[in-house]
């Protein structure tokens, strides 16, 4: 039997039972709202409740065999996710951008080319790299190592990441946004060329799983679709 | 599957040679001061390095190259003339994108190496000399740039200072470099930037912005830069050749880009004195464009020797790195030239023989 591993609060979860149940497959939490165990009618699965953030690791070990989860975490947490799951089917909800964000203030600032010339500025007037603060390590620098921006350092920030430029931690943040409603109240704007990745819950299955019997779960349940 | 300890006794050859060509040993720390090492190579390399962190010492590396400790330990307490060799570790994350190869990279691995500190302008050749001495038995492809040759033809280009600054800051980063080329190129019109009502916030000052605004604002004054100019750098950027060819097609195009006259002049006489030393420069092949490839830091000769393996890094690299000496030598620079060979892939080379 299949074990599927579902986000276990939230926008999120909901959205992932309705989606199943639009297909046939009624999904509820048991007991408790603090217990993490869940029921399945309409299909041989079993499910299990995660944080979101954990699914891509369950999924890279084949503790799961089927997880929901935004697509910007598994290739975030996943080095070579491609080795570790594929994608069974994106699911149309959960849209949030990864988005390079400046200061609003910064009128020279309209696009990438913009933005690299100023962290080499920065780190002429500064002595240090220009700041960037984000949790998504690895699709930042990826994605600025091959848009070819040098002159720049990236700080943790795990949390309120979009207070740190006035905190003057610093100079720029890397962060997930759906409206840009928070970036514009921390007087932030986006780079409209710098969108880093355009992540959506994605049904992802582990490479570990047995991938026939995947294959027969998409086709009777998710409309033949094929990964 | 070749052990650890065959390599450690291929790097103990290196070493010995090394220590034969006059080299004094030493051997820097494993553990190295995060904050140096990350500002010079910047996050590259630091997506490579093994940070970790020690309650007294705050963020520390596992050392993921030699070449900054021997530089370090020579500014504090060598004098010139000085070469130096070390073998030991070296650690690097291995992050492939998107699918992991079916053999990963080594992420510890060793590095012989040997560095000369000396104003000695044969230190090139004797480095190279060495290097290719060691390294015949293994038929290995060996290359040779030169960043001095392009970084003067780019500080001649008839431009502005600011724009001058930005092409030679970029000359690493390809795609940069050709859009600031093209953006030169093209007459430039008044850019219309909006105004902004958002409070000030961050870092960064006001007159910071200003000042790049003006020096936008005046990008309109400025000639594009004539189209013959990034046609003569396209040509000089694509000269790979064996190296006798390859100067004389540098001699050609030193008419044309007379900037470059001294630096060619230079080449020529380091490929005289590897002849003296015993290579036949036939066999080296000369690509002006290899130094852009390479670690930033280089700034005149580049090298590399390649095995026939695909997926295969570099056998051996180095070069010059002045510039790193003046940088980590606050005011103090010391002309410097060396480079490094992986004995854990000469085992396995000598493994499959």
């Amino acid at each position: 039997m299949l074990k599927l591993g579902v986000p276990s609060k939230g926008r999120l979860m909901q959205d992932t039972f309705g989606w199943f149940g639009a297909r046939g497959i009624a999904l509820s939490r048991t007991g408790s709202d603090r217990e993490y165990a869940g029921r399945v009618e309409g299909a041989d699965l079993t499910l299990v409740l995660l944080s979101a953030s954990e699914i891509p690791r369950e999924l890279a070990s084949g503790r799961i065999d089927l997880g929901v989860t935004g697509s910007d975490l598994v290739r975030e947490k996943l080095a070579g996710w491609r080795s570790d799951v594929r994608e069974v089917v994106q699911m149309g909800f959960g849209h949030a951008d990864l988005v390079l964000a400046v200061p609003a203030c910064w009128r020279d600032c309209e696009n990438l080319d913009d933005f690299a010339a100023i962290t080499r500025q920065f780190r002429g007037d500064h002595g240090f790299r220009l700041r960037i603060a984000t949790k998504y390590h690895r699709l930042v620098r990826a994605f600025l190592s091959e848009h070819e921006v040098a002159d720049y350092q990236l700080v943790d920030s795990q949390g309120a990441t979009e207070g740190t430029v006035a905190n003057l931690t610093a100079e720029a943040i890397a962060d997930i946004t759906s409206s840009g409603e928070t970036l514009r109240a921390n007087h932030l704007k986006i780079l409209p060329d710098a969108l880093i990745h355009a992540s959506q819950a994605t049904l992802f299955a582990s490479q570990k799983a047995d991938q026939a019997e995947v294959d027969r779960f998409a086709r009777r349940y998710l409309g033949g679709i094929d990964a | 599957m070749v052990s650890k300890s065959a390599k450690q006794v291929i790097g103990q050859r290196l070493l010995s040679a090394f220590r034969d060509a006059g080299a004094v040993e030493v051997a820097p720390d494993i553990l190295l001061d995060a904050a140096t090492l990350l500002d010079l190579y910047g996050e590259d390399i630091r997506a490579r390095a093994y940070v970790t962190t020690d309650p007294v010492r705050g963020e520390v590396v596992l050392r993921p190259d030699f070449t900054v400790p021997v530089v370090r330990a020579h500014m504090e307490n060598g004098a010139e003339p000085a070469r130096y060799c070390y073998l030991g570790e070296v650690f690097r994350k291995q992050d492939h994108g998107d699918t992991r190869p079916e053999q990963p990279r080594d992420n510890e691995y060793l590095q012989a190496g040997f560095e000369v500190f000396a104003r000695d302008p044969a230190a090139d050749a004797e480095v190279f000399a060495l290097f290719h001495r060691l390294l015949t038995p293994y038929g290995l492809t060996a290359m040779m740039g030169d960043m001095d040759i392009l970084l003067d033809a780019v500080a001649a280009l008839p431009v502005s200072d600011a724009r001058r600054a930005a092409l030679l800051h970029h000359i690493w980063r390809p795609i940069r470099f050709s859009r600031l080329l093209a953006r030169f190129s093209a007459p430039a019109t008044l850019r219309p930037l909006s105004e902004s009502t958002a409070p000030w916030t961050g870092l960064r000052t006001g007159s910071e912005m200003e000042s790049r605004i003006a020096t936008l604002n005046a990008e309109p004054d400025e000639p594009p830069l004539p189209a013959e100019w990034t046609d003569r750098l396209t040509r000089l950027f694509a000269v790979d050749a064996p190296a006798p060819q390859a100067l004389a097609q540098l001699r050609e195009l030193a008419r044309e880009i007379p900037a470059i006259v001294e630096a060619v002049d230079r080449l020529a006489l380091r490929i005289d004195q590897l002849a003296a030393l015993g290579v036949d420069p036939a066999q080296v092949r000369f690509a002006a464009s290899h130094g852009r490839e390479t670690m930033e830091y280089y700034d005149g000769m580049t090298f590399t020797f390649t095995a026939d393996q695909a997926g295969w890094p570099p056998v051996a690299s180095g070069g010059r790195y002045d510039a790193l000496t003046a940088q980590l030598g606050a005011g103090r620079a010391i002309p410097a030239v060396g480079g490094i060979i992986r004995p854990g892939l000469l085992a396995e080379l000598e493994a499959a023989c």
